[in-house]
């Protein structure tokens, strides 16, 4: 068997001493699709950026594809990563936030390719032929030229969708991709995503959408106050939860 | 009768009498400074001449404001060598100012305590003093440091060994002082544009795996800039005219330039009058060239820029011209 994308194992994060993750232990399997569902302020986010090295987790071992992330073990020793090595890790994993978080002063075009650009080195005209693919593939095609304010919500999630494919990743972690939008909006997104993840895409979703966590995931996992408290198949979480505390959330939220 | 539908109904806007008073004086007071401005004195001097064998003398008038020594002086060499100084001084203070200023704001930002409260004290330093004792300290930092020595700190290896006198000649103290200077201003206005860009932008830029200086540079400030454009407009038109310190320790900008002559010739007004003029010359065109820069960098911020004023003028014309046509459409149909 291969190696799981993403192991988390005993995953310990804490801000200014209140212990957000406490000892969270998670496998994500290539190709996969991953829902992690919880109330707010249980450590979701955090995680999501624990994976990427946005944040710094305090104790535990996380791996991606087989890496530690921000570590390296060598002769039985842990070496901090320099930020080279951590911005080559972030790379290979696109994100996609709750607020779009679109490069406001880029153009739709400019906001896909100056990743592969700037990062990958990848020739201008290059990128340009593989961006408008992607804003094909999510449904843009003819909004290169447009600012990210001049596009609707589901629009912009789209194009960021885009820019986190453009830099080719073998994971991508989606913070709650749809809460932002208004409800006629979030359709067109999880359409997307739905694509996305039929083409073999290994993809980690923080969702309130469960309706979208039932028929895409291959896992959920409910986050509770930095521990996880169940996890399963969505018909086992989502269809017979065992908690008391998933019960309650899952009658809030469906 | 017309009914709406018609699109006939006179509509009849809103009158505004006090608008018309405050017209009125406006157009008086304006009258009264054309009127001074270009108004002629008895110049003291008669000229005679012979009328019918009778000998008739009248006193002539010149300009009050001696628009004729303005004039003349206005292009001679020394003013606009003057000239040319102030725009050099302004432009590279302000160029030296805007990247020690950048810099200073990246730092005061860092996580790291030391460089921000480097950044901090440097603010704190330059901006409690005043620009014409930096002005002196630079001029005389000779009598401090006879010699200027790059080389390795606390060993005896160097690469360039300069008298200070011969380095610090008024331009370049004028220089060194007005950017340091300009630097502490720059640094704020730099930081509280940083500031006002959403963490998110960062936040993605870093997420696809940029690094944090391509994440500034890329990403930050250019959103900045949106924010930094306006006050550093300003910034540069006060620099214009701060540099006219630099007159006092012998720098011959415009405004020094026009003191000297002054000092021979005792035209004190018409110095002063040229002098001004020039700088609301260059004033004019940098709030043009301010203008153009901020439309560039609101792009993306708005949904549609706001027009140039060329764009505004042709509107009008086609709005004026339109109205015309409608109202020619009420009449028509009227009749
Ligand atoms: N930078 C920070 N400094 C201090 N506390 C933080 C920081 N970021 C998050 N927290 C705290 O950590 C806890 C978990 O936050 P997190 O954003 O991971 O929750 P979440 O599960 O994503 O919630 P939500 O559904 O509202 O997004 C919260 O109590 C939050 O206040
Ligand atoms: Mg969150």
């Amino acid at each position: 068997m291969s190696t799981p994308m993403v192991e988390a194992h005993d995953l310990w994060k804490s801000y200014a001493g209140v212990e957000v993750l406490k000892g969270v232990t998670l496998t994500v399997v290539r190709g996969e699709v991953t829902c992690l569902i919880g109330p707010s302020g249980s450590g979701k986010s955090t995680f999501l950026r624990c994976i990427n090295h946005l944040e710094k987790h305090d104790a535990g071992e996380l791996r991606v594809d087989g890496d530690l992330v921000g570590y390296e073990l060598r002769g039985g020793k842990l070496y901090e990563r320099n930020d080279k090595q951590i911005c080559a890790e972030r790379a290979q994993i696109g994100m996609v936030f709750q607020r779009f978080n679109l490069f406001q002063h880029l153009t739709v075009l400019d906001n896909i390719t100056i990743g592969q650009v700037k990062v990958k080195n990848v020739d201008s005209e290059v990128a340009k032929v593989e961006a408008r693919e992607l804003l094909a593939r999510v449904g843009l095609d003819g909004k290169e030229r447009h600012y990210p304010a001049q596009l609707s919500g589901g629009q912009q999630q789209r194009v960021a969708i885009a820019r986190a494919l453009a830099m080719d990743p073998k994971l991508m972690l989606f913070d709650e991709p749809t809460s932002a939008l208004d409800p006629e909006l979030v359709g067109e997104v999880l359409d997307v995503m739905r694509d996305l993840a039929e083409s073999g895409m290994t993809m980690i979703v923080v969702t309130h959408e469960m309706g979208f966590a039932r028929e895409v995931a291959n896992t959920v996992y409910f986050l509770d106050a930095g521990v996880i408290e169940e996890s399963g198949t969505p018909a086992e979480v989502l269809g017979s939860p065992k908690s008391e505390r998933l019960r309650s959330f899952l009658s809030k939220v469906l | 009768m017309t009914t709406p539908e018609d699109g006939a109904i006179k509509v009849v806007p809103v009158r505004h009498y006090w608008q018309w008073v405050g017209v009125a004086v406006a157009l008086v007071l304006l009258a009264m400074l054309v009127n001074t401005l270009f108004s002629r004195v008895p110049s003291g001097q008669y000229v005679c001449h012979a009328v019918h064998g009778v000998r008739q003398c009248h006193q002539t008038s010149e300009w009050r404001f001696s628009w004729n020594i303005v004039f003349h002086y206005f292009t001679t060499s020394e003013v606009l060598h003057g000239l040319w100084l102030t725009i050099f001084l302004t432009v590279v203070a302000m160029v030296l100012g805007i990247s020690i200023g950048v810099g200073l704001a990246v730092m005061r930002l860092s996580s790291n305590r030391l460089l921000s409260v480097t950044a901090w004290t440097y603010t704190w330093f330059f901006r409690g003093t005043p620009v014409i004792v930096q002005l002196f300290f630079w001029e005389n930092i000779s009598i401090l440091y006879h010699t200027i020595t790059i080389g390795v700190p606390f060993t005896n290896i160097t690469f360039l060994h300069i008298n200070a006198v011969t380095l610090f000649t008024p331009t370049i103290a004028a220089i060194v002082a007005l950017s340091l200077n300009e630097g502490a201003y720059m640094s704020e206005i730099a930081r509280s544009g940083l500031i006002a860009v959403d963490e998110g932008q960062s936040e993605a830029a870093m997420s696809i795996g940029m690094t944090r200086s391509q994440t500034t540079r890329l990403v930050v400030l250019p959103q900045a800039m949106r924010v930094i454009i306006p006050p550093t407009g300003n910034e540069v038109i006060s620099m214009l005219k701060t540099s006219s310190l630099a007159s006092t320790i012998g720098v011959t900008e415009v405004f020094g330039a026009t003191n000297n002559i002054s000092a021979n010739n005792f035209e004190i007004m018409p110095l002063l009058v040229v002098a001004s003029l020039w700088y609301l010359i260059v004033t004019t065109v940098l709030s043009i060239g301010q203008f153009y820069l901020e439309r560039r960098f609101a792009r993306g911020a708005l949904r549609t820029p706001p027009p140039t004023p060329l764009q505004r003028l042709r509107r009008d014309a086609r709005g004026i011209a339109s109205k015309f046509r409608t109202r020619r459409g009420v009449v028509g149909a009227a009749s």
